[in-house]
């Protein structure tokens, strides 16, 4: 008998963007405030968890079309990236650099080369949280 | 010439040895190698004039030069005689293996291959002046003793000699190597002879007598002295030229060497007297004494070796008492080492010629047991007079060369009761007694040897072959030893003044300047001394003892057997083999529980130790923060959460209130101000418990019995000791703090440096970024390690397929 999830379902397309939006918040407001790679990683995991609950692994992977491995691989590849292209400009590795911009329309912002490793973090833990949720429950 | 370069052709040739025996069929392998040993032979003949004068030759060439490490040949009277005995012997003996080995049924390339090894590194020991290269060459002589003991490796007391063999003289060169290096420290160099300079500041060293010592276990093991002989009888496993070269007349003499090169160094030391004299002539003695034990012609003569060796040992023993009598004094000992040198090429001779013989005998006959033996003398008349000739000369008779060196052994041992330093004039009496004693056994067991075998009643029906006699080809080595076994007692000076006196030079340079110096006369006819009277003696007892040996000899049968030291060296073995296995099998139980009682109790024992060994424990209240009633209510729950874990009956109540204690530490966090590490450990928690509930819901179903944790004493008090041992090194390490924290470096910097505001965060991925980008590979391991471990099921997989076939 196949029970019926409408309530859970709807819930669930509404929550999965707010957990979505919060993770995306709280990545990058981790230069300031508490957050992070790690922690907006695994929000944006469990958001996705949850559409895994609410439906099933078939429909999760047709909606959402990412190979976790991959994503993994590459997060880890930005992450050394990061660190290694400091070498180009002749300072020592894992040496960061940031400054302030005006940008239209956000106003006076700091890039910073350290966001761009703590985008690695964010996609390897993703990457690695699915990845170890998946398999095991792909598994019979 | 240099001299040292000799040292490895035998190796060198080694290298050529099986190409020829594939190539050259035809011919048996052993001439080629013949060539090696006489033109040896004939090389170092053209040093004599120059030892005779009391000369040395000396050359080297650097092996690592960084460390003062060198082969060094440097050729005195001593090294010269042993070279010329290892290439002289080595010759007779490749000869006489030519018809001995047969060359389409023997693995001649390995036989001569390992010959040839053992002659290079018998020539390296001999003529190293460098304590490291001595070592080199010393177990190069007893791996390719081992692999020549071994050389019929399918027959299990082949092999079982061969490593007994291998355990005691390996034993005993690294007892050496430590005696070695113990004098390259005391004395700064490795030179032998720079040593020997140094000896009387080194004397009185702390680890003088300590080297003395390990040397001389080297020197004992390997010339198979009291109470390490044992390997010797059952090295006798070996093809008979080996015995005849390693066993009788050059390896085993190693030992010798190492004596005689060494008594300048530790004359000076009564421990040195005493170890060496006493010990060989307890070996003297004990090897003469059951030499009659045996039947086999060979086990025999190894005995007699032991014997013979001891008897060379005692007399060099005796040779070092000179040091302390000094030159004037016209005392016996200067005699001694002469005596011993002598005594040392003659044994050379006659044993190997009778080894020859026992060979023969064995290849003629098939069998080497001398109660199947008998009636051989009309047979074999040729073989018969050589053994008669080595057997006579063993026994000490005239006009065998022998007898010189006997009379001068008895000489040499008369006259230590007359020495009156180390207690020698009250207890030295017993050695004249000992030594004469084992002389008259030696007479019997020399008697029961030749007449045993070549007399008496032929046996025809018990040999496996029909006896005849050898080949000529056979017969020349053990002819050409045994007519100089007759030659030497007629001509003894030559040989003395050729030989002899440069080696006496070269062990007791502290008496004499040049070779002159030695004013020794050997003849044959020396008047009518005691000496003479005790060699009647031992002739009268002797005959007496031989003809009754059927009467007294069955007495040997009663020794114990559990008592021998053959069975002490099996019971070694047999603990250190079973013992350990059985010692390892008692606390490697396989038990990860076990394992891990070891790990915490040593964590308990080293740390709880050195805290209180140091004095570290301190504990000081002065910069604790008062307690707040949450934290104390959160404690509560977190201690109300582990009793839950420890007492629940059920693993799901587990489980649930580990989730609690997570999260408690979350709720700690935050009490603490670590958000970050709040929002972590809250989802982290969560995910957790998500996983430890799969895992007990895959649980088989037998094994889901819900059942308390058993209590056991030793677990409580284990992990009681380690919650104990963790608390005091905290509170200690709290209470003690040396260096203030970094963390206001990062306070300070966090905005102006890093342009941050998150100190976690900024820390993570910029001050200490390294750590980070390893953790995260960390994590992307482990997540490929979970797919590895549920997709590659490579067994389940095909138990599967066969289900669904």
């Amino acid at each position: 008998m196949k029970t019926n999830d409408v309530i859970l379902q709807t819930t669930t397309k509404l929550i999965f963007f707010i957990i979505i939006l919060f993770s995306i918040h709280i990545f990058f407001a981790g230069h300031y405030a508490p957050g992070g790679g790690f922690v907006g990683g695994l929000l944006t995991a469990s958001g996705i968890v949850l559409l895994l609950l609410a439906y099933d692994i078939k429909t999760v992977s047709t909606a959402l079309p990412i190979n976790y491995t991959v994503m993994t691989a590459i997060g880890l590849l930005v992450a050394l990236a990061t660190a290694a292209g400091s070498i180009i400009f002749n300072v020592p590795f894992f040496t960061h650099a940031f400054d302030y911009f005006d940008l239209p329309l956000l106003g006076k912002q700091s890039l910073h080369t350290a966001m761009l490793f703590d985008t690695g973090v964010y996609l390897v833990v993703v990457g690695v949280t699915m990845t170890i949720i998946q398999s095991i429950g792909a598994d019979d | 010439m240099s001299f040292v370069y000799f040292i490895f052709i035998p190796m060198i040739v080694a290298l050529v040895i099986p190409f020829l025996y594939k190539k050259v069929s035809g011919i048996h392998t052993g001439w080629f190698v013949l060539v090696v040993p006489v033109v040896l032979f004939g090389l170092y003949t053209t040093l004599l004039p120059m030892v005779q004068k009391g000369e040395a030759h000396s050359s080297s060439f650097d092996w690592i030069p960084s460390l003062d490490i060198s082969f060094i040949s440097y050729i005195d009277g001593l090294s010269l005689l042993f070279s010329l005995l290892i290439t002289g012997i080595g010759s007779l003996v490749v000869l006489y293996s030519i018809f001995y080995l047969d060359k389409t049924r023997e693995q001649l390339h390995n036989f001569y291959v390992y010959l040839l090894l053992f002659m290079t590194a018998m020539l390296g020991v001999v003529q190293s002046d460098h304590l490291i290269s001595l070592y080199f060459f010393w177990e190069l002589t007893s791996i390719s003793s081992f692999l020549l003991i071994g050389y019929w490796y399918k027959r299990d007391r082949s092999r079982f000699g061969a490593l007994k063999s291998m355990m005691i003289t390996v034993f005993g060169g690294l007892m050496m190597l430590g005696g070695f290096v113990l004098l390259s420290i005391m004395g700064d160099t490795y030179s032998i002879r720079e040593l020997i300079a140094l000896a009387p500041e080194l004397a009185n060293h702390k680890w003088f007598v300590w080297s003395l010592v390990l040397v001389l276990l080297g020197a004992f093991t390997k010339s198979a002295q009291f109470p390490f002989y044992i390997w010797l009888p059952d090295a006798m496993e070996a093809p008979t030229p080996v015995s005849a070269y390693l066993h009788s007349a050059t390896m085993v003499k190693a030992g010798l060497y190492l004596v005689a090169r060494f008594t300048p160094l530790y004359a000076s030391s009564e421990y040195w007297i005493w170890l060496v004299t006493g010990i060989g002539l307890l070996t003297l003695f004990w090897g003469s004494f059951f030499a009659l034990k045996q039947t086999d012609l060979k086990g025999i003569l190894a005995f007699s070796t032991v014997s013979q060796l001891g008897l060379i040992m005692s007399l060099l023993g005796a040779g070092a008492i000179s040091f302390h009598t000094g030159v004037e004094d016209n005392s016996i000992f200067k005699y001694a080492a002469f005596a011993a040198i002598f005594h040392l090429v003659n044994h050379a001779t006659f044993k190997g010629c009778l080894f020859m013989i026992a060979g023969i005998i064995d290849h003629e006959t098939g069998t080497r047991d001398i109660r199947k033996l008998g009636g051989l003398m009309s047979l074999m008349p040729i073989t018969f007079t050589i053994a008669l000739i080595g057997s006579f000369s063993m026994a000490g008779l005239p006009p065998f060369n022998g007898f010189l060196s006997k009379e001068m052994f008895l000489t040499g041992m008369r006259s230590i009761s007359e020495f009156d330093l180390f207690a020698f004039d009250t207890w030295g009496i017993l050695f004249p007694i000992i030594a004469w004693i084992a002389s008259v056994f030696t007479f019997v067991y020399s008697f029961y040897f030749v007449f045993r075998t070549f007399t008496g009643k032929h046996k025809p029906e018990l040999l496996p072959k029909q006896a005849h006699e050898a080949p000529i080809g056979m017969l020349i080595s053990p002819a050409i030893l045994g007519s100089l076994v007759v030659a030497i007692f007629f001509i003894p000076n030559i040989i003395g003044d050729a030989l002899v006196k440069p080696a006496v030079m070269a062990i007791q340079p502290f008496l004499y300047t040049s070779t002159s110096d030695i004013k020794i006369h050997v003849s044959a006819w020396h008047g009518l001394t005691p000496e003479l009277w005790m060699t009647v003696g031992i002739i009268v007892l002797g005959y007496l003892l031989y003809l009754t040996l059927s009467k007294w000899q069955p007495l040997y049968s009663k020794f114990p057997e559990g008592f021998s030291l053959n069975r002490l060296y099996d019971c070694l073995m047999f603990l250190s083999e079973v013992g350990t296995n059985r010692l390892s099998r008692l606390y490697m139980s396989g038990y990860m529980r076990s394992y891990l009682v070891y790990m915490f109790t040593g964590i308990i024992l080293l740390t709880i130790s050195t805290v209180f060994i140091q004095n570290a424990f301190d504990m000081s209240f002065a910069m604790i923060s008062p307690i707040r009633f949450y934290e104390l209510i959160i404690a509560l729950v977190l201690v109300a959460g582990t009793v839950t874990i420890l007492l629940a009956k059920s693993r799901l109540t587990s489980i649930i209130a580990l989730g609690a204690v997570g999260y408690t530490v979350a709720l700690f966090f935050v009490i603490f101000n670590a958000p970050d590490l709040a929002l972590t450990q809250l989802v982290i928690e969560t995910v957790s418990v998500a996983l430890f509930l799969l895992a007990f819901y895959h649980l088989p179903k037998l094994n889901r019995h819900e059942n308390r944790m058993k209590f056991r004493l030793g677990n409580a008090l284990v992990a009681f000791g380690v919650g104990v041992t963790v608390t005091i090194v905290a509170l200690s390490a709290h209470s003690q703090k040396l260096v203030p924290s970094i963390s206001s470096y990062y306070e300070e910097t966090v905005y102006t440096e890093a342009g941050g505001g998150n100190i976690v965060n900024v820390i993570l991925v910029d001050y200490r970024g390294f750590d980070t980008l390893f953790e995260i590979a960390v994590l992307a391991i482990a997540s490929l390690g979970i797919i590895g471990m549920i997709k590659l099921r490579l067994t389940t997989k095909k138990e599967v397929n066969r289900n669904e076939n």
